[in-house]
């Protein structure tokens, strides 16, 4: 029998799973305590039990169609900025929500460039809300990633594959049939369950492009009964119903191998012979064309039309961007802190990583709502804002830290578990000497996510919130409801430089003497 | 002495069988086909297999339930003997405190241990900038100031060409040599049992034998022993 000498003690792991538990269970019990029966729900409520399957369909299935092309584009061509383009694709999963929404705005809105376009031909301008706009934001967060899950797909043919392809004359159509398309059944469900899984919860979006009896997510029902109706009850079985979805999607998308986000093979690009004729080139430079521009555009309109409105921003701004930036690195700090231990203790018990990966499944706002309820009992909810904000996004943020501090804490027992064994490493020592050292980058990382996900929160910071307390992103809601756009670009642009700097620094944190 | 009392381990369906002595100060090949179970032979003595029956002892001292670093055995593995992300010293530092707080007087001992390894004045590198060949040097310099009696190599330096190995294994002889210890290595080359054995353990199919003198084994090879060299 083989055995392990190193032991570490359980507790640090046990209480940040039963933190997680109690975030997750628990919430959604204090929930259910409060729910009534099923007919308080009003035809409008059901109305958004349908507009979040349909909209959350729809966003996936564009994302993953839109994804095929530019994938097999990248993955097939080399080109200057190709690498700039595979990291950028990386980026919207860090962006905060309410930038990427003023972005498409200033793009896609009534007084947005496209709309701008189309008067010069004499056509009506194009309307950002409702149903179109929510699925459109969703796309320009999901596709991104989709392409990075299908260019791994890619990446991950032996090139022999199509040497054998060449040799054989296969033209571009018959490498998709015989190659291409194995490679993408096995992978597009599970990239499809996934950004199914995300557009579910979304919140943010359909607050800010939603509303109406057409376009609110079950999510944004929650938020409207709570705040608007202070309507517990009603708002409890929302969260219910919220949850079920989310379960089911994550059950279904068991069923296939979902892909996992990694760094690996997307830098390789495979010398294709099939496709050196003139149109696979033009459509590949379409979509690579495309795709940037859907991409960039948003972001480029944050930052020309942030410009000058960054210089006069009222006081309220900086302060909450202050209280942001305390909160983010509050997140930070428990999501890393919470994710270490439970990842130590994974060594010796499995089953707590899994325990810490449940949060993919939770809501956010089912969360916000289960504490507030259980705040409430005791005190003014109100006061501890900033301190749920922190840890609800640390929480949510630990399926993806875990997923990064995993496998380098298992590689480092593999590779110097016998060695430290024999050498009498235990306990602080093993982790000051080995662990932590080989930790660094993925650490690095982590709270960089943790920090820039938390920066960018507009979801249960508004259950929350006094007025006059409020975060950098829901200032900036604020500023565009009351339609001051060129305040809310600036901020937008702060907020997009403080998240993008913050992971930046921490992500550097962990790269350096690595 | 090193006593192998009627062990046994069954790992699936293989079955480790051992039952010998190992007399102090001896250097001893443990040869075999691969999968033959050499490295799970090792890995017994050095605790990080418990068998399922049997004893093994030391100097009369039971060592069957100790954890490997209570038992008087130092290591070289067949990769992974150095952490990449430390010097040389702290490398070598380990084997004498494995937190790493070290005296004035154990820090001399370190950088003594690396000169006689050929190493001085390379405290501060690391692995990553040592060749594979001062690799091997630095961890026998652990070896060295971990001053234990018994000494488990596994096929360390099989990574490196043939002059170089033949280097490696001198080097490892002189370290045994200064300990007065007792020293296992785990090969598959002759020439290497040429150069460093006075006996060897044959194992086949689980099956270890006892020690025998390589001068004698070499004129009555066991069956299997003819087939492997050829």
């Amino acid at each position: 029998m083989a055995r392990r000498v190193f032991s570490i003690t359980l507790w640090p792991g046990i209480i940040a799973a039963a933190l997680v538990t109690a975030l997750t269970l628990g919430t959604l019990g204090a929930v259910a305590i409060r729910a009534e029966s099923f007919s308080a729900l009003s035809r409008f409520d059901w109305l958004a039990v349908r507009f979040t399957v349909v909209q959350a369909l729809l966003s996936a299935l564009l994302s993953v169609l839109f994804a095929i092309p530019a994938a097999r584009a990248l993955a097939r061509r080399n080109f200057a900025g190709r690498g700039l383009l595979i990291t950028l694709l990386g980026a919207p999963f860090i962006l905060p929500t309410i930038v990427a929404i003023l972005g498409l705005t200033a793009v896609f809105g009534r007084s947005g460039f496209v709309s701008i376009v189309l008067g010069w031909a004499g056509l009506e301008p194009i309307s950002i809300y409702g149903f179109h706009g929510v699925v459109l934001a969703h796309v320009f967060f999901n596709l991104p990633l989709a392409t990075r899950l299908l260019l791994q797909g890619w990446g991950a043919i032996p090139a022999e594959r199509f040497r054998l392809a060449s040799s054989l004359h296969f033209a571009p159509k018959d490498v998709f049939h015989y190659i291409e398309l194995p490679m993408l059944r096995e992978i597009v469900p599970g990239a499809f369950a996934v950004i199914f899984l995300i557009c579910t919860t979304s919140f943010a979006v359909a607050l800010t492009f939603g509303g109406g009896p057409k376009a609110t997510t079950v999510e944004l029902a929650i938020y409207e009964a709570f705040r608007y109706d202070f309507n517990l009850g009603k708002a409890s079985l929302l969260a219910l119903i919220q949850v079920l979805i989310c379960v089911l999607a994550v059950v279904a998308s068991l069923r296939f191998r979902v892909p996992q986000m990694g760094t690996g093979g997307l830098n390789r690009v495979v010398q294709r012979f099939d496709a050196r004729n003139m149109p696979t080139r033009m459509l590949d430079l379409f979509w690579i064309v495309a795709v940037s521009l859907f991409l960039l555009a948003p972001l480029l309109a944050i930052a020309l039309r942030g410009a000058t409105g960054i210089v006069d921003l009222p006081a309220s701004v900086w302060s909450a961007a202050f209280r942001s930036l305390i909160t983010a690195l509050g997140s930070a700090a428990l999501a890393v802190l919470m994710s270490l231990a439970l990842a130590l203790s994974a060594l010796r018990w499995r089953g707590l990583e899994i325990i810490g990966m449940s949060s993919i499944a939770a809501s956010p706002l089912v969360m916000g709502t289960g504490l507030y309820i259980v705040l409430f009992a005791i005190t003014d909810p109100a006061n501890w804002a900033l301190p749920i904000t922190a840890l609800v996004n640390a929480v949510m943020s630990m399926p993806f830290i875990l997923r990064a501090l995993g496998p380098a804490l298992s590689g480092a027992e593999r590779d110097y578990g016998r060695l430290a064994d024999s050498l009498g490493m235990t306990g602080l020592s093993r982790i000051r000497l080995v662990l932590l050292p080989r930790l660094r980058v993925p650490m690095g990382f982590s709270a960089g996510l943790a920090a820039a996900l938390s920066m960018g929160d507009l979801g249960v910071i508004t259950l929350f919130a006094r007025p006059e307390a409020a975060t950098l992103p829901l200032q900036i809601y604020r500023l565009m409801g009351s339609y001051r756009m060129d305040q809310a670009m600036g901020a937008a642009l702060l907020l997009l430089g403080l998240s993008l700097a913050l992971f930046y620094i921490f992500d550097l944190w962990g790269k350096r003497r690595a | 002495m090193l006593e192998l009392q009627s062990i046994r381990l069954t790992q699936g369906d293989f079955t480790l069988s051992a039952d010998l002595t190992i007399p102090v100060g001896a250097r001893v090949a443990v040869v075999g086909p691969s999968g033959a179970g050499k490295s799970t032979f090792l890995s017994l003595i050095g605790g990080f297999e418990a068998p399922d029956e049997g004893r093994l002892l030391w100097n009369g001292q039971e060592l069957t339930k100790a954890l490997p670093h209570e038992r008087p055995i130092s290591h070289l593995f067949q990769d992974n003997n150095l952490f990449a992300h430390m010097s040389a010293a702290q490398n070598v530092g380990l084997g004498i405190r494995p937190n790493l707080r070290l005296t004035k007087a154990e820090q001399a001992r370190v950088t003594e241990a690396l000169s006689a390894v050929g190493l001085s004045g390379m405290e501060a590198r690391r692995p990553a900038e040592l060749s594979g060949g001062q690799q091997s040097r630095v961890a026998l310099a652990r070896v060295l100031v971990q001053e234990k009696p018994l000494i488990l190599l596994d096929e360390p330096f099989s990574a490196l060409g043939p002059a170089m190995r033949g280097e490696m294994i001198g080097l490892a002889k002189e370290v045994s040599t200064r300990l007065s210890a007792t020293m296992l290595m785990v090969t598959h080359d002759i020439a290497d049992v040429d150069r460093f054995a006075d006996l060897v353990i044959w194992i086949e199919d689980g099956v270890c034998l006892p020690p025998r003198n390589w001068e004698e084994m070499k004129v009555d090879p066991p069956q299997g022993l003819k087939a492997y060299i050829g």
